[in-house]
């Protein structure tokens, strides 16, 4: 009988590790002048130091050395006075140089931590993941296989190489091992990268979409007996793209050694690849014999020394913690949890914050981008702030705080400004949407509904307030939504003896 | 052309060509016509740009016509070391693995040079990714010592020395990583001077070992080396380990013939056995006239220049390993076994076993073992160490003295083919020049006569410390003075007529 996952954490203990690589933005490449955009035509982004061509040599970008500091304080981390590149030796066709420059035993940030909060059957619980180090390298190409079953090197019937991405700025975040999650080990991990990403994103060092590879997580999970205080053979998954993934992968990987361990079989020291589809991890390399990267000291580049002041200013410039941020505006806006959660995972909070800060009343502001918003945004399959501007989110709820707008009438001008109308002003004007609040021509139409429906009317009459209804509807509908419903209903009452 | 020949110095070429007694295109004819007439015999040279070169003098001539402002080697033709990126033009460092590549970029030098107007002839020979002190490890063939056709020119620059021995260029530049420009310049009677390390940028120089490798100028003369030293000098931004401070003023240096009052050491460690009788008769008499023309000479220990040599086939093996790694055929040079059968892991191996010479696969290897897990602190680590320590004793020479002097080379050119297969005893020669590259300062070997027993060339070695290469100029400067009219003649006066000649 193989174990699931509860069964699976009942008898092991997992012990996590998470690599974390980050693409940083800066508009140049770790060491030359080449642009880093993202999605440009393969091979156009390169010049002789990016390609490796004999005799060129690389020059550290500062910004990214501005960067991976930030990163560092931002995880509490101790900035190295002096910190080295080194050389990782090994061939592959999209290495340029068949070495990556990188840090080895003297990187730029080291021993830090960063804080995560998860769920637990006893309610909200803190967890300190421990950070070893974090360090700089540059970006490998990309390698397109051609033919053959697995799209991998071997069985292709050719590659093809595209050099744009190779030397863009990484910074590799690396934690201590992470023990004593027992089963939680799952939504720590996912906790951590979250949490991290909103870091890195609070920051503005990186663009930090899994999808599109600009932040990806290896996985390294072993188990142990509950109990024992060893450390099992542990494998590293790679290909990890989501923070669902994340999570998944963990779990995965739980039940994969721990089935293993079940059948006396013994864990391989491996790298391995998370399958998107199942959930599953599918052996890559093995790592038992340890591949010898030949690290020495990189002669091209001299040691990395940022100055005492420099970095004093820089953790003078950190923002406010993602995690006091979230507590400060759900507290100030009164928003459930769930909510705040939901703004987060939508990367919604820096433009409903934006909204809100404009004059809109916090509910309005947030159920307007989660809502309506991100609606016409998931139709377009876009992100919603490409469709419309806070300001502009702002003046519409200003128009229906005012009762210029119904919010029907809202979501017209709403649709109209993302599909290239112009403002919300310019929207109402050439759709005419103006909500008609001149009392005389409702009561045209107020009296006309009465003539049509006397006996709804002569209910209303009676004191049976909500059979008013009816009659408002037929108001709206006979002034095309434009008319304020409850200036209609508040006439009608008036009229009927009710008011 | 009128007063000056292709026998004079790049100084009276300049001259002459401010003058208007000359024009570029005329050096520049006669120097190809020389080369025509000699290089058979030579083989300096791996590729000629004639034409690049013709439509550079025109231009330069051009705008001394019109009056514009030149800098004051404008016109005057070079030989370029083919291990530096010239855009267009085959770039090969001696290999077979570069064949046919045509660099899509100037090395800094390279720009440097033609923005002083300086005329690019063509690429010299040289050992194979500059491996080596003979030029035999070239993928192209000999070069030929022009003072005995059957000896080696020096290496790796050999083909940037015998250039100017055979007076087929006044000017050229070499690279120097344990010697490779003062050795060939000691064996052809010329002058040659690596600069202090990050004096001259790198960047665009087809690397060896990076920490070590040095670019620098050559020439028959002090001054005229003094000269293309300040044409191709600076920071640049471009290389991350250039120095950002002022050039050294070593054309002033070279000018002064004063050294009256200086305090210049003699190395003893690199003057005792296995150095030539002849080497170190002809050395000795250098120190007396620099004796003479006022200089205190005393003798200075630097015990661990003994570890030197060892710790540098260490770590210039090293870090060859790693910069020789991108020639895998994918992106430039040649390919080899690329039929549709082979993984790209297949081709690359294929390439680099026929694209790679013996020494240099050698030095690969044994740079990939030192650098290995488990041998790196043995190896890697104690050379770095070595290091330090050969540092250490220049600086408390230099506490004491103004520059170290000593033979450039134990022993004057050899025969082709005589050291071919024995590698420890091609290394032994690099013995003198190589505590300089260790320490990264500065060395100049210039021509101090020829050996009694066999009539070639010489070469004496000043060092100087780091961003003191004016030093070494004024040294140098005074004592070819010296020689020169102790002589009657210039040393390179007495070489044997070749063809052109």
């Amino acid at each position: 009988m193989a174990l699931n996952y509860d069964q699976a954490v009942a008898k092991y203990e997992p012990t996590l590790g998470l690599e974390v690589h980050v693409e940083l933005n800066t508009k140049s490449k770790m060491f030359c002048g080449c642009a880093t955009e993202f999605g440009a035509s393969p091979n156009t982004q390169t010049c002789p130091i990016c390609l490796g061509l004999p005799g060129a040599l690389p020059v550290v970008n500062a910004k990214a050395i501005e960067s991976s500091i930030l990163i560092g304080l931002a995880l509490n981390c101790s900035i190295a006075p002096f910190s080295r590149f080194a050389r990782k030796n090994y061939f592959y066709p999209d290495m340029p140089k068949n070495f990556q420059t990188s840090q080895y035993d003297e990187p730029i940030c080291v021993n830090g931590y960063l804080d995560v909060e998860i769920e637990t059957d006893e309610g909200p619980k803190q967890f300190r993941v421990e950070i070893e180090r974090v360090h700089m390298e540059e970006d490998t190409g990309k390698s397109l296989h051609v033919g053959g079953a697995t799209g991998r090197i071997h069985g292709a019937d050719y590659s093809l190489l595209d050099y744009n991405r190779a030397g863009i700025p990484l910074v590799e975040i690396v934690t201590k091992i992470v023990g004593g999650t027992g089963k939680y080990a799952p939504q720590v991990a996912r906790a951590y990268v979250t949490e991290l990403r909103e870091i890195l994103r609070s920051l503005g060092v990186s663009d930090v979409k899994m999808e599109q590879g600009s932040m990806r997580c290896d996985v390294n999970l072993s188990l142990a007996p509950v109990g024992s205080n060893e450390l099992g053979t542990r494998s590293e998954t790679k290909n990890v793209n989501s923070l669902r993934s994340v999570e998944r992968a963990v779990i995965g990987e739980v039940i994969r050694q721990s089935n293993r361990l079940e059948a006396g079989e013994r864990i391989v020291q491996e790298t391995r690849h998370f399958q998107e589809e199942s959930g599953q991890t599918r052996s890559g390399r093995s790592k038992e014999q340890a591949e010898d990267y030949r690290y020495f000291p990189e002669p091209d580049l001299v040691p990395v020394a940022p100055a005492a002041q420099w970095i004093e200013e820089l953790r003078a410039s950190l923002p406010e913690k993602p995690s006091t941020r979230r507590k400060r505006l759900q507290e100030l806006w009164n928003v459930p949890a769930k909510e705040m959660e939901a703004m987060v995972n939508a990367e919604l909070l820096d433009v409903v914050e934006e909204t809100i800060g404009l004059g809109s009343e916090p509910t309005r502001a947030r159920s307007w981008w989660l809502g309506e918003v991100s609606r016409l945004a998931n139709e377009r399959e876009v992100g919603p702030t490409f469709l419309i501007t806070p300001a502009q989110v702002a003046e519409v709820i200003a128009l229906i705080e005012s009762g210029e707008l119904t919010d029907k009438l809202a979501r017209q001008v709403v649709e109209g400004v993302v599909g290239g109308e112009g403002t919300p002003r310019e929207v109402i004007d050439k759709r005419g949407l103006k909500v008609v609040s001149d009392d005389g021509a409702l009561m045209v139409a107020i009296e006309a509904a009465i003539l049509a429906q006397p006996d709804t009317a002569e209910r209303v009459r009676g004191g049976n307030l909500p059979a008013a209804g009816a009659l408002i509807g037929a108001v709206m509908k006979a002034t095309g939504g434009q008319a304020d419903a409850a200036k209609v209903r508040e006439l009608l009452l008036k009229h009927l003896g009710q008011g | 052309m009128s007063d000056v020949t292709i026998h004079s110095t790049a100084a009276q070429m300049s001259e002459a060509l401010i003058a208007g007694s000359t024009t570029s295109v005329a050096l520049t004819n006669a120097h190809f016509a020389q080369i025509e007439a000699v290089e058979p015999a030579v083989h300096a040279f791996l590729h000629l740009d004639k034409d690049g070169a013709l439509s550079q003098a025109a231009e330069v001539d051009a705008k001394r016509a019109r009056g514009e402002k030149l800098a004051p080697l404008a016109g005057v033709p070079l030989a370029l070391k083919d291990v530096l990126a010239q855009q267009g033009v085959p770039t090969t460092a001696g290999s077979k693995m570069l064949e046919g590549w045509r660099p899509p970029y100037d090395a800094t030098v390279v720009k440097k040079l033609k923005d002083a107007g300086v005329v690019i002839l063509g690429k010299t020979n040289m050992d194979e990714f500059a491996m080596g002190s003979s030029t035999e490890n070239s993928a192209y063939g000999n070069t030929h010592n022009p003072w005995d056709l059957t000896r080696i020119p020096g290496g790796s620059g050999g083909g940037s020395a015998a250039a100017l021995a055979a007076f087929q260029a006044p000017l050229a530049i070499g690279t120097d990583t344990g010697g490779s420009i003062r050795q060939p310049a000691a064996v052809t009677g010329t002058v040659g001077v690596k600069p202090t390390y990050g004096g001259v940028s790198r960047y665009g120089l087809i690397a060896f070992s990076s920490s070590l490798d040095q670019a620098g100028p050559c020439a028959r003369t002090v001054l005229d080396t003094a000269l293309l030293h300040e044409a191709i000098a600076g920071y640049d931004q471009m290389d991350s380990t250039s120095i950002n401070a002022p050039v050294p003023q070593v054309v002033a240096a070279a000018k002064k013939l004063d050294i009256k009052g200086l305090k210049i050491g003699v190395v003893k460690e690199l003057l005792g056995e296995g150095f030539q009788a002849g080497v170190r008769q002809r050395f000795e008499e250098a120190l007396e006239e620099l004796v003479k023309a006022g200089a205190q000479i005393v003798e200075v220990s630097c015990p661990n220049f003994d570890y030197g040599l060892a710790a540098y086939y260490l770590i210039a093996p090293s870090e060859a390993s790693s910069n020789l790694a991108r020639f895998d055929s994918m992106r430039y040079g040649i390919r080899i076994g690329d039929d549709g059968t082979r993984s790209a892991a297949e081709v690359m191996s294929l390439t680099r076993h026929e694209g790679f010479g013996a020494e240099v696969k050698r030095r690969i290897i044994l740079g990939t073992y030192a650098l290995s897990s488990g041998y790196y602190d043995a190896y890697y680590g104690s050379a770095q160490k070595v290091r330090t320590l050969v540092k250490r004793d220049f600086d408390a020479a230099f506490a004491n003295v103004d520059v170290l002097v000593s033979p450039t080379c134990p022993t004057t050119a050899f025969k082709l083919g005589e050291n071919t297969d024995d590698p420890l005893a091609m290394y032994l020669n690099d013995i003198a020049t190589i505590p300089v590259n260790l320490a990264g300062i500065g060395g100049m070997s210039l021509p101090c006569g020829l050996a009694p027993e066999d009539g070639l060339p010489v070469g004496f070695q000043i060092m100087s410390p780091g961003m003191r290469d004016d030093l070494m100029y004024q040294v140098g400067g005074t004592l070819e003075a010296a020689l020169v009219s102790k002589w009657g003649h210039t040393l390179l006066s007495q070489a044997p007529a070749l063809a052109g000649n």
